[in-house]
């Protein structure tokens, strides 16, 4: 669709503060179609900002946000509804409505955004519940009844509802025991596969990193430190990189403890 | 220095927060009149804002009325006046007590009610997730309830003022000694369409009030259950002092000719 060269995603010296506290400084990141490009970067370095500010849900103080081209940064109104169209997210705690129930959490999207009649609705929610692993049974519960987990494979099959061109994971793996985070990581796999669809994912851990991703990028005091294949994340000499993924105290990063 | 720089902070800050309320009353006016208008959620926020508040507006109507009697009772006693008792009672429940006791009321229950669930959905970010799902959070989430509000605050005061009239009536004839086809007749000769009718624009007023700043705080909340708590706080304070300032311009509005 995107003509050739033309970057799904792209942010331009993207900067955004809160107050006095620079949390994007000059960001420069690329999204290529159908890449699953995973940023990584410790906690409070901005990844959940940075994700909000291509979604227009924050808006950048400074720089450009294109998406297929086509620049986004300041859209607002019927725009950037029709430019969110082409997005899906998976947040961090799953954001599920709790006011309703499984099926309309996962319909959501279709029927207030599409205006998709709900009984047809249903019928995809269930559809795509199967395609987490949830059962029709799942479909009338309401969010508060289900484990972290499964809230999580409900926001997956949200985020998937709509047929999306590019999906974002905040921390797709966070507070999930490492069986629960591999079977997330597993059904992230499959259902980008199916969808060939463009992924950013943001995350701290390193596990769930390598599998999701085909490209990496690290985040650190606001740039992107480092970026490249995933295959090349062991060879790099970048220090940033090196010490993020081996845990260490010690090194380039300091660690700011008011975060 | 110190003192200037505490008065500049403050300075800033409450014309940061008075742009934001301005901005954000703005979009939920607008939000009204610009389709689409979510008919089954104003339904639904009626039922919670006004049904459920019945009760507790209801009784304390009833007791105001009550006391509004006998306190009146005492003091038109000292001129012989007591045959004023009714026509008092009316007056006050209608143009003030009724409009805001109800306010008050539902300022406590349904302010908070709504702050904290529209805070808890900011904090867990349910409200980002509206946005990522075309769907616009405020028209969504706040003009349901805002037009519910004004709806709902009118019909809920005019049910008030009959309980409180009731109220009266029941002290009246209980503890006072009034023959009940008296008090009524009465009641009904001094009841005039401007007393009630200006009752029921406050009535408006405070609950577009009383769902602005429970929308407002909420939205605006963040840090995790602690800023949900007070913005809870907030949204019922600043909804009453609101209610409690808007009813004296109000009041010099209507009544001063
Ligand atoms: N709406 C906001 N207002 C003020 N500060 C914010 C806001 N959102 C994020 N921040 C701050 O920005 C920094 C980066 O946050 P975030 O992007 O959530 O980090 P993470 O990399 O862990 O996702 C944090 O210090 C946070 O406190
Ligand atoms: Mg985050």
């Amino acid at each position: 669709m995107s003509a050739a060269g033309t970057p799904k995603v792209e942010l331009r010296g993207v900067k955004k503060r809160f107050g006095d506290k620079v949390v994007l400084d000059g960001l420069d990141l690329r999204i290529e179609p159908g890449h699953s490009l995973v940023v990584i970067g410790g906690s409070g370095t901005g990844k959940s900002v940075m994700i909000k500010c291509v979604l227009g849900i924050l808006t950048p103080d400074e720089g450009q946000i294109f998406v297929d081209g086509q620049e986004v940064t300041n859209l607002r109104g019927r725009a950037r509804e029709e430019v969110l169209r082409k997005f899906a997210m998976l947040f961090q705690g799953a954001a599920l409505f709790d006011s309703l129930p499984v099926w309309e959490n996962v319909a959501f999207g279709l029927i207030q955004g599409r205006g998709i009649a709900r009984n047809k609705a249903r019928d995809i929610a269930i559809e795509k519940l199967a395609k987490v692993g949830l059962g029709a049974d799942v479909a009338l519960l309401s969010p508060a009844e289900l484990s972290g987990g499964m809230q999580k494979r409900v926001g997956l099959a949200r985020a998937i509802a709509a047929d999306p061109e590019i999906i974002f994971f905040d921390e797709p793996t966070t507070g999930l025991d490492p069986i629960m985070a591999d079977v997330i990581n597993d059904l992230i796999i499959s259902t980008v596969k199916d969808l060939g669809v463009t992924t950013l994912s943001i995350t701290h851990d390193m596990v769930s990193a390598r599998k999701i991703s085909d490209h990496i990028a690290m985040l650190y005091k606001g740039k992107i430190v480092w970026g490249g294949p995933t295959s090349e994340i062991d060879r790099t000499d970048n220090p940033f990189v090196d010490q993020f993924i081996h845990g260490r105290a010690d090194g380039p990063i300091k660690m700011e403890v008011r975060a | 220095m110190n003192v200037l720089a505490t008065i500049g902070r403050f300075t800033l800050g409450f014309f940061r927060e008075t742009g934001r309320l301005s901005v954000f009353t703005g979009d939920s006016v607008s939000g009204v009149v610009r389709p689409p208008l979510y008919w089954y959620l104003i339904a639904q926020q009626m039922m919670r804002i006004g049904f459920y508040s019945l009760p507790v507006v209801g009784l304390t109507a009833f007791f105001t009325g009550g006391v509004l009697a006998l306190q009146i009772y005492n003091g038109a006693s000292r001129y012989g006046a007591e045959s004023f008792v009714p026509v008092v009672v009316l007056v006050g429940i209608t143009r003030e007590l009724g409009p805001v006791i109800a306010g008050l009321m539902v300022a406590g229950r349904v302010a908070a009610a709504i702050a904290a669930e529209i805070g808890t959905m900011r904090v867990t970010e349910q409200i980002d997730a509206l946005t990522t799902l075309s769907t616009n959070p405020i028209k969504y989430l706040v003009v349901p309830r805002l037009v519910a509000a004004v709806i709902s605050m009118p019909i809920l005061v005019a049910i008030a003022d009959s309980i409180g009239v009731f109220g009266g009536y029941v002290a009246s004839t209980q503890s006072l000694g009034f023959n009940g086809a008296v008090y009524m007749n009465n009641t009904m000769n001094g009841l005039t369409f401007d007393d009630v009718s200006s009752g029921l624009i406050k009535a408006a007023v405070f609950g577009f009030l009383i769902a602005l700043m429970g929308c407002f705080n909420g939205f605006h909340s963040r840090g995790g259950a602690q800023g949900v708590g007070s913005a809870t706080t907030n949204a019922v304070v600043s909804a009453s002092i609101l209610i409690l300032a808007a009813n004296y311009l109000l009041t010099n509005l209507l009544f001063t000719k």
